[in-house]
């Protein structure tokens, strides 16, 4: 059986299942559309969070960046786990105790203030936005790939799709679905891993063959030898820094708070029975969400290692040492059509060469008689997809990636679209502008909302402003500089008031999307950027992706400094406050 | 009252020691001290890459399972638990 139709037939197969467990699950009330049925059992909460939370930028991006980025993609790997730390310690039991449906809901109440609620929902709707934009990307990757057509054709079938899913389900339908999806996911991530980490070097397991030698009989730790044929062509050595150290730091606190702020993620823990559970399934999630995250690294460095050896078949430097174009693998032309690699003779010897800026390894290359890279376009999002068919794994392995991407991408764009959703509809509509709504109506503009939301973020998925795993940095650093601190002081400090909540949120919100928008174009549209994106324009070296954590000092600032000199917080809020300190009285999950 | 600020006291002061190791295993050894780090090596790693890449994350799942245990035990001592 061809690639494609066992594609087809894997794809199709996966989708069955979620469809059915979608429809069989389907939501009633607005209670089950928002979150799910009470009492998910805490482990497989965290099973369907981890679902929730690996998007198409865990699955299909982020091993990529660290692939061609080496140890700074570490800022990923610590950023997208770290924040459950915060999340199990600061926010997730004590919104439990609370007790409601949605985080707007929380600082409504909370900062007794419809305003403080209003800027909630637009910080909610901004971040969630960014991050549905980045799904898109992956979305757009995975399906112009399996349907062998252009990224834009990709993208607008994925968003059908998307679309129907969504729309169809609701939270109660997600959650088994999520369930369903993260058994697809991680099995479609680790198989190829373990075939190529048993090729490579003998080890089938991932996290461990990163650090053994490679199966040649060299000798060589597999690592060792990554960073020497880096070095080789002229690429700094993988394990070597090459961001600078204030940049790494911010980007990885940047991506801990976005992580503990963002809203779908946190919704997630309004779920489970109680108090206790809510700080375990945090942990439990965090298991899951580990499995492959400590794979990821070992599918870069090996997708990386095998990738330089399909091109530079030989000894750098000799004409037979590249490969010739008209032998590449039948991979590299898949890949070609979708237009996300693209290889460009420049020399005319009709020989790939790929190779990295380093001035030295510049003049060397020149009496080799190279005239530049030729290898003018890889998109870093193509490498998971394509790892296994790289390093020559049946059919059946690919299909199953390609399966696991669009699970992957599904199921958190799902999960958002129900956020921005449960935004619009539950806490603008019925929360602030039109209380005596019925339920009816509310399901339906809520349903109106998400189908708003996809074609936003499919027209912005088109031209996005980076590989899918920096969009998503970028919706990050917006949680971080919005939600996580409003979150956080309604917690852990009785002085913050309304006035000074709602400063916060807008100073932090503000500047973040300032900066982000300076340097990638207001909303997004690349012409209208005010400078170039490098290094040389940054302020102080932070990059746009690394500014949220900037954003979120300014908030706790202006919200502190602004609460010291206004009003202190009526007696009742303080009541409220010390109330969900302490587990005792909570009451049933979600039920009103 | 007095009891619930006790609590909330104990609490506080193992948040804060859970973060001081959250903070040690991925800014600290993963980050800022990745250099001196790296000069030791596990296996085929380098030590400060293995903690940016791999170490941190398992640091992560047992210091949240750590503190769910604490917590647990605070909330019976302090009579707050749910019934």
């Amino acid at each position: 059986m061809d690639l494609r139709t066992l594609t087809f037939l894997v794809v199709g197969a996966t989708f069955a299942l979620y469809v059915y467990i979608a429809i069989r699950a389907r939501a009633g009330t607005t209670a089950e559309f928002y979150v799910a049925g009470k009492g998910v059992h805490p482990v497989l909460n965290g099973m369907a969070t981890g679902a929730d939370w690996m998007s198409a930028a865990s699955f299909i991006s982020m091993a990529g960046i660290i692939a061609f980025k080496g140890y700074d993609g570490s800022v990923y790997l610590m950023g997208w786990t770290g924040g459950y730390v915060l999340l199990a310690m600061l926010l997730a039991p004590y919104l439990r105790k609370y007790g409601k449906f949605t985080v707007p809901e929380f600082i409504g109440d909370r900062y007794y203030s419809n305003k403080a609620r209003l800027v909630a929902i637009i910080c909610l709707i901004v971040a969630s936005l960014t991050y549905v934009i980045g799904q898109m990307k992956g979305i757009g990757v995975a399906f112009s790939r399996f349907l062998e057509v252009d990224f834009a054709t990709g993208l607008v079938a994925g968003m059908a799709i998307v679309f129907v899913y969504a729309v169809l389900g609701g939270m109660k339908g997600i959650t088994y679905t999520q369930i369903a999806q993260y058994c697809v996911l991680i099995f479609a991530y680790t198989v190829p891993a373990i075939f190529i980490g048993l090729n490579l070097t003998g080890n089938p397991i991932p996290q461990l063959g990163l650090g053994s030698t490679m199966a040649d009989g060299s000798g060589v730790y597999l690592l060792d030898k990554l960073d020497q044929v880096c070095v080789d062509l002229g690429f700094a050595a993988y394990t070597a820094q090459k961001g600078t150290t204030i940049n790494i730091f911010l980007l990885t606190l940047s991506l801990m708070i976005g992580t503990a702020g963002l809203p779908h993620v946190i919704t997630r823990f309004f779920t489970v029975p109680k108090v206790k559970d809510a700080r375990s399934s945090v942990g439990w999630s965090l298991v899951f969400i580990a499995i492959l995250y400590t794979t990821a690294p070992a599918v870069g460095a090996m997708a990386y290692l095998n990738m330089m050896h399909t091109v530079q078949v030989g000894e750098v430097g000799t004409p037979a040492g590249n490969i010739k174009y008209d032998d590449r693998p039948s991979w590299f032309k898949n890949w070609e059509k979708t237009g996300l690699l693209k290889f460009e003779d420049k020399n005319g010897d009709g020989r790939i060469q790929y190779y990295g800026d380093d001035k030295e390894f510049a003049k060397k290359a020149e009496t080799f008689g190279w005239k530049g890279n030729e290898m003018v376009k890889v998109d870093r999002d193509i490498m998971v997809l394509a790892n296994p068919e790289i390093a020559n794994l049946p059919n059946w392995v690919i299909a199953l990636v390609a399966a696991g991407g669009i699970a992957a991408a599904l199921s958190t764009a799902a999960g958002l679209l129900l956020a921005i959703a449960s935004a619009i509809s539950h806490d603008l509509l019925k929360g602030i502008l039109k209380p005596d709504i019925d339920e009816k109506s509310e399901l339906m503009a809520s349903r109106i909302a998400m189908g708003g939301a996809i074609l936003v973020a499919g027209y912005l998925g088109l031209n996005p402003p980076g590989f899918a795993a920096q969009v998503v940095a970028l919706a990050f650093g917006l949680a971080a500089s919005s939600i996580f601190p409003a979150l956080m002081m309604g917690i852990f400090s009785r002085r913050t008031n309304n006035t000074g909540a709602i400063s916060g949120m807008l100073a932090g919100l503000g500047t973040t999307l300032l900066y982000i928008f300076w340097f990638k174009g207001f909303l997004f549209i690349k012409s209208t950027a005010m400078l170039p994106d490098n290094p040389a324009n940054w302020l102080g070296g932070i990059s746009p992706e690394a500014f949220g954590a900037v954003g979120a000092m300014i908030n706790f600032i202006v919200a502190l400094t602004v609460s010291h000199f206004t009003k202190d917080v009526p007696d009742h809020i303080k009541h409220l406050v010390e109330d969900i300190r302490v587990p005792f009285g909570s009451r049933a999950a979600v039920d009103h | 009252m007095s009891d619930a600020s006790a609590y909330w006291k104990a609490n506080i002061r193992l948040v804060i020691g859970c973060m001081i190791v959250w903070f040690i295993v991925s800014y600290g050894l993963g980050i800022l001290l990745v250099e001196p780090m790296n000069s030791i090596r596990l296996g085929g790693y380098k030590l400060g890459f293995w903690f940016a890449q791999q170490g941190s994350i398992y640091c992560f799942v047992a210091l949240i399972f750590f503190y769910a245990n604490r917590m647990n035990k605070l909330d019976r001592e302090h009579n707050v638990h749910e019934d």
